[in-house]
């Protein structure tokens, strides 16, 4: 999701930034920018109907009198966008379905390749997170090489059951005799796994309309690759003729496509998104929602998703184990550790960083890559340190920070360069400690506006603090 | 001769070009593309369908229609223009003229970008190893083409191993080995989670030591933005070229056929690390609609060198430009009578019908 609409987000920006500059807005101002708004939306591979629908819409409300002539036409202009785009792609998260009783059967259909498998995983271990669920996979893909295998080691990774009968049974009887076995272990989720396909192959289209008939399930999720192109509607209309399929799962969201199926999906099929996949790790499921999404195009940020995520990834459990004294308005090595393992654990931070309003469309941040190696290596170098010089910046000298780059297998520069940000992270640390946002404006390229984000910014600093409370407290435990 | 001239040949059947033994490639271009003729038959169906005057509000229609076959809005802009020129140019009126000098432009477009395209697969011929190094993104169809290409070579005769560098996916190695059994052919493989360079390296020992032909190397897919997976993908490139400098003779970017834009980003991304020497496009026979292969041959310039075509094991074929074009246009060219195709535009009309709901 975060790179997902970079493209789109920077065309849009372009095209209501030339508004913003204009003090008065006419008709033929508005008509200008939504033909560079289809442009882009075309571009990103938006289907060709939701786009002229999309443009109509927008247009029609944009050259209202009301719009025009009031103060803030740019401003309001821009709602319209964002309110059209939540609405097309469905106003509000829609939840899985459920079954009344035990369990719940979701069945993944879709092409081969748009990641029905590794979702089905990531699927059951979001269900156990949030629900304590106690999923069973059914692994019916009998066609593709090895597919059970895989389902079998993701089931291993999870730690949750797979029902599998190798590739020599009908999928049909697959899923029947899965079922019975659901039963037996009292399952309350059933997650059925099956072949890709093409929504034109008629044999195939009849084995999952036949496991349809067979065990009713709850939810048909669709996978939709985020990556294909105008066919996506097509494929949607043909899997949705033959199956009830109740919602879609966007997947590969985190390539930099610019993501016109979130945009099409919804409109074309009527059916939700309800979940996106983005990154190869099982846990990285999101629920959709549309107008977080919306906002994110348009390159306003998503505070409430990063809130959330750093919510569910701060360890308290680490925070609890931690005890007394107060070195406070100090910022050292470990402070610095703490705080990266708190990010990372938060995500990629390219991904985090585009959540922050006012970065995703900054070109400062345009071509930041920040690649996860990079971080372990900047921890390399901390965990090469003595006590004492982790404690004590200061005593680093140039003896020692030979010694620290032999001891982490890095350069001698990339050591200067990552003293040089810990003495910028330092500086930025005090002075958020003390509340002072000032001299802070230059460090995201005036990024970080607003009240939303200086909220953000000192509720940063202040788990920062308290954890480090907890730490010192602890590790004075640990001494005595 | 342009290449719409040589086409049409071909489809008039008085042609040179289309040997006989080519004839049953042709017959599975045929089937394959049935979809995306269908499609690209359709839409220009229906655009003229609606025809009444060459003016503004067509070209915007063609434009249209182009972009929805996945050409890319760049491309689409050009050859609308281009052809407003020429209908112009030509004063054509009629609706099967226009058609006419829309499907010529086409095809020429076509074979222009292609020019100097090489669409054949190298191999070395000092008795080393021929390597294949196959990339792309999750699910393109990487390991599931090498086995069909296996399939392909040992039939031939020839000596194939192949290397499961894809250590990282759940069940890949298996997947690789599966299709080794099917097919007879060894594979080299490690424990999951694996270096896959050293995996590369010793698949590179194996194929020196033992005389193989060929050397098919599978990867992990991975998204073209992650910098890190690149840098893996490249460091896999290096490995194999220090051992066999000639070596890999092939970069094969797989491509997914119903890929829209980002097509264009996955081949720039991965051939500025590994430099892709050709195209793999993949499950061209269901959605696609084949204006991703203008798209890149336009604005890429790489060439296509396979297709798949279907499920079957022969259904991987060498990708022959004037082939693909003609069962694109099949049933365009010449006969673009609206009369004949009245059934064909309502299942369109419908099918935009649906769109809209």
């Amino acid at each position: 999701m975060n790179l997902a609409f970079e493209g789109l987000t920077e065309r849009l920006q372009n095209a209501i930034g030339k508004l913003r500059k204009k003090g008065k807005v006419t008709e033929s101002d508005v008509r200008e920018m939504m033909r560079e708004v289809r442009l882009a939306l075309l571009e990103a591979d938006v289907n060709f109907t939701v786009v002229k629908d999309f443009v109509k819409q927008v247009r029609e409300r944009a050259v209202g009198a009301e719009v025009l002539e009031s103060l803030t036409p740019a401003q309001q202009i821009v709602k319209i966008v964002n309110d059209e785009l939540t609405k097309t792609m469905g106003e509000a998260a829609v939840p899985l379905n459920k079954a009344p009783h035990i369990p719940t059967i979701i069945m993944m259909v879709g092409l081969q390749g748009a990641g029905k498998t590794t979702t089905a995983g990531k699927l059951a271990n979001y269900l156990i997170k949030n629900e304590k669920a106690r999923p069973l996979l059914i692994a019916a893909d009998v066609y593709r090489p090895a597919a059970v295998d895989q389902l079998k080691t993701i089931g291993q990774q999870l730690n949750v059951p797979v029902f599998d009968m190798g590739t020599d049974h009908d999928p049909v009887e697959i899923v029947k005799q899965g079922m019975i076995q659901a039963d037996l272990q009292k399952n309350d989720y059933v997650i059925i796994d099956t072949a890709g396909r093409l929504q034109i192959d008629e044999k195939l289209m009849t084995e999952l309309a036949d496991i349809e008939a067979e065990v009713q399930p709850n939810e048909i999720l669709l996978t939709v690759d985020a990556m294909t192109g105008q066919a996506a509607t097509e494929v949607a209309k043909g899997f949705n003729e033959r199956l009830n399929i109740t919602g879609v799962v966007l997947t590969k969201l985190d390539g930099d496509t610019r993501g016109g199926a979130a945009l099409s999906i919804r409109a074309v099929t009527g059916k939700p998104i309800k979940f996106t996949g983005q990154g190869e790790k099982l846990d990285q499921l999101d629920v959709f929602y549309p107008d977080r999404m919306a906002n994110r195009i348009l390159g306003m940020g998503d505070m409430m998703s990063l809130i959330e995520k750093a919510q569910n990834d701060f360890d308290e459990k680490q925070a609890a184990a931690m005890a007394e004294k107060i070195k406070e308005n100090s910022f050292d090595f470990n402070d610095f550790l703490d705080q990266m393992d708190q990010i990372q654990k938060m995500g990629p931070l390219d991904e985090i960083m585009k959540m922050i309003p006012g970065v995703a469309n900054n070109p400062a941040m345009k071509n930041m890559n920040i690649s996860p190696k990079e971080m372990d290596h900047i921890k390399a170098i901390v965990y090469s340190m003595t006590p004492a010089e982790r404690e004590e910046p200061k005593i680093l000298n140039a003896s020692r920070k030979r010694r620290l780059a032999a001891g982490s297998g890095r350069p001698i520069q990339e050591v200067n360069r990552m003293i040089k940000q810990f003495d910028m992270s330092s500086k930025m640390m005090q002075q958020m400690s003390k509340g002072n946002m000032s001299g802070m404006e230059g460090l995201f390229g005036n990024g970080v506006q607003g009240k939303l984000g200086k909220m953000a910014m000192s509720s940063m600093a202040r788990k920062q603090k308290k954890r480090k409370k907890k730490r010192l407290k602890n590790a004075k435990r640990f001494k005595s | 001769m342009g290449l719409f001239d040589k086409i049409k040949k071909a489809f008039t059947g008085g042609n040179a070009d289309v040997p006989e033994q080519q004839e049953e490639t042709t017959e599975k271009y045929e089937a394959g593309l049935e979809k995306s003729r269908q499609t690209f038959g359709q839409k220009i169906n229906a655009l003229f369908a609606n025809f009444r005057t060459v003016d503004e509000g067509f070209f915007d229609d063609l434009e249209e229609m182009l972009i929805e076959s996945d050409v890319g809005y760049e491309t689409a802009l050009r050859i609308s223009d281009e052809l407003r020129e020429e209908v112009k140019l030509k004063n054509v009126k009629r609706s099967d003229e226009v058609s006419q000098v829309i499907v010529e432009k086409l095809v020429d477009l076509y074979g222009e970008a292609g020019q100097d395209e090489d669409n054949a697969l190298h191999f070395t011929d000092n008795g080393q190893p021929t390597v294949f190094l196959f990339v792309g993104v999750n699910g393109a169809g990487k390991t599931t083409t090498i086995g069909k290409l296996a399939h392909r070579y040992r039939q031939a005769g020839k000596k194939v191993l192949l290397a499961a560098g894809d250590t990282f996916r759940a069940g890949a190695i298996e997947q690789l080995q599966e299709w080794g059994r099917r097919v007879d052919v060894p594979v080299v493989a490690s424990q999951p989670g694996g270096d896959p360079a050293a995996v590369v390296f010793d698949a590179v020992k194996t194929a020196q030591q033992e005389h193989y032909d060929i050397l098919l190397v599978d990867t992990a897919g991975r998204l073209q933005n992650k910098v890190n997976l690149m840098n893996e993908l490249e460091k896999i490139k290096r490995v194999i070229k220090r051992e066999l400098p000639n070596a890999p003779q092939e970069v094969l970017l797989v491509l997914d056929a119903s890929t829209g834009q980002n097509a264009l980003s996955q081949a720039k991304q991965f051939n500025e690390t590994t430099q892709v020497s050709g195209i793999v496009l993949t499950k061209l026979d269901g959605t696609a609609r084949g204006g991703i292969v203008l798209a890149i041959r336009n604005e890429l310039h790489i060439p296509v060198k396979l297709v798949g075509l279907g499920e079957k094991m022969d259904d991987l074929q060498d990708f022959n430009p004037t082939q693909f074009i003609y069962g694109l246009f099949k049933g365009l060219i010449d006969i673009p009578e609206t009369t004949d195709d009245g059934t064909n535009t309502s299942e369109f009309k419908s099918d935009s019908e649906n769109t809209q709901d």
